[in-house]
């Protein structure tokens, strides 16, 4: 119980950014109309992505310091939730897209962008996949993580902003922060990233001691 | 653990549904609020989640017994 205090706040927020996102204020904008509230959810899964690929590569770069097998099993499974949180945030993205600027994939850049990132991060697992050699394994993936790792973020954070693009913030269009001027967005905004955050944490941390359980009955 | 959860949803839903829906030029979905059916929408999400969170600590649970099995 103390030590899932974690998870309970993680499953509050989850909760409170439905309800407040569903029922609380919004401002009223033209095109996205109730659409808006999308932010709750669309944008937390891709900050749970970017967080769970930052703790992978924190890990990838612990396992070349440390050659702790456990450090290289938290790297992959951080890639594995993050892969699905990138999905939910691609398809979530693709509805949104589709009642908003008219077309499930407009070839925006930063949607090109993050399809380019997330088979990036296919790429890793299907590398570790095709070695057999643990060690080798273990090392070749943790050197391609770090690689993986800035791309993912100059594609995602950097490349969008250069060109036009049609996301907020980017290419000369105004950033969310001009959406919310009486911040009543922020106030559900934030407790909904950082509680999804906690729950990808959790779904690896689970997934985590699931593998290293299996390794043990292996051995 | 049930307990604290349930109050802290309790106290949140009340606070948020006082949260009250201004009107302008731009079409929102003034009709589904008023007619309070979002509420309905809103009930089924939530309880979609509190299951799947709730399937969550079950696994969870279901893990930590194996762990200290072995």
């Amino acid at each position: 119980m103390k030590e899932n205090w974690w998870k309970i706040l993680a499953s509050v927020l989850v909760i409170y950014s439905l309800w407040a996102g569903m029922l609380g204020a919004v401002p009223e904008l033209p095109i996205l109309h109730e659409t808006i509230r999308n932010l709750y959810f669309h944008v937390p899964m891709w900050f749970t992505m970017v967080i769970l690929y930052l703790i992978s590569v924190i890990y990838s770069i612990k396992y070349l310091s440390s050659g702790n097998e456990n450090h290289d099993l938290l790297a992959v499974e951080c890639v594995n939730t993050g892969v699905v949180f990138g999905f939910l945030g691609l398809v979530t993205g693709m509805i949104w897209g589709n009642y908003t600027w008219g077309s499930p994939w407009p070839n925006d850049p930063k949607m090109n962008s993050a399809a380019i990132s997330t088979l990036m991060y296919l790429a890793y697992l299907v590398l570790r996949n095709s070695l057999e050699e643990e060690q080798k394994r273990a090392r070749i993936s943790a050197v391609y993580n770090i690689f993986a790792f800035p791309v993912m973020i100059v594609l995602l954070f950097i490349l969008p902003r250069l060109t036009d693009s049609l996301h907020p913030g980017n290419g000369g269009n105004p950033g969310f922060s001009s959406y919310d001027l009486d911040s009543r967005m922020r106030m559900v905004f934030y407790p909904a990233c950082f509680g999804w955050i906690l729950i990808g944490v959790w779904i690896t941390t689970i997934q985590y001691r699931l593998r290293k359980l299996q390794n043990k009955q292996l051995n | 653990m049930r307990k604290y959860f349930v109050t802290a949803s309790m106290v949140l839903f009340t606070a948020i549904s006082s949260l009250a829906q201004s009107t302008s030029g731009v079409d929102m979905a003034d009709e589904l609020r008023s007619s309070g059916k979002i509420y309905v929408v809103v009930a089924v999400i939530t309880i979609i989640l509190l299951a799947l969170i709730g399937y969550l600590f079950s696994i969870d649970r279901k893990v930590k017994k194996l762990e200290k099995k072995n």
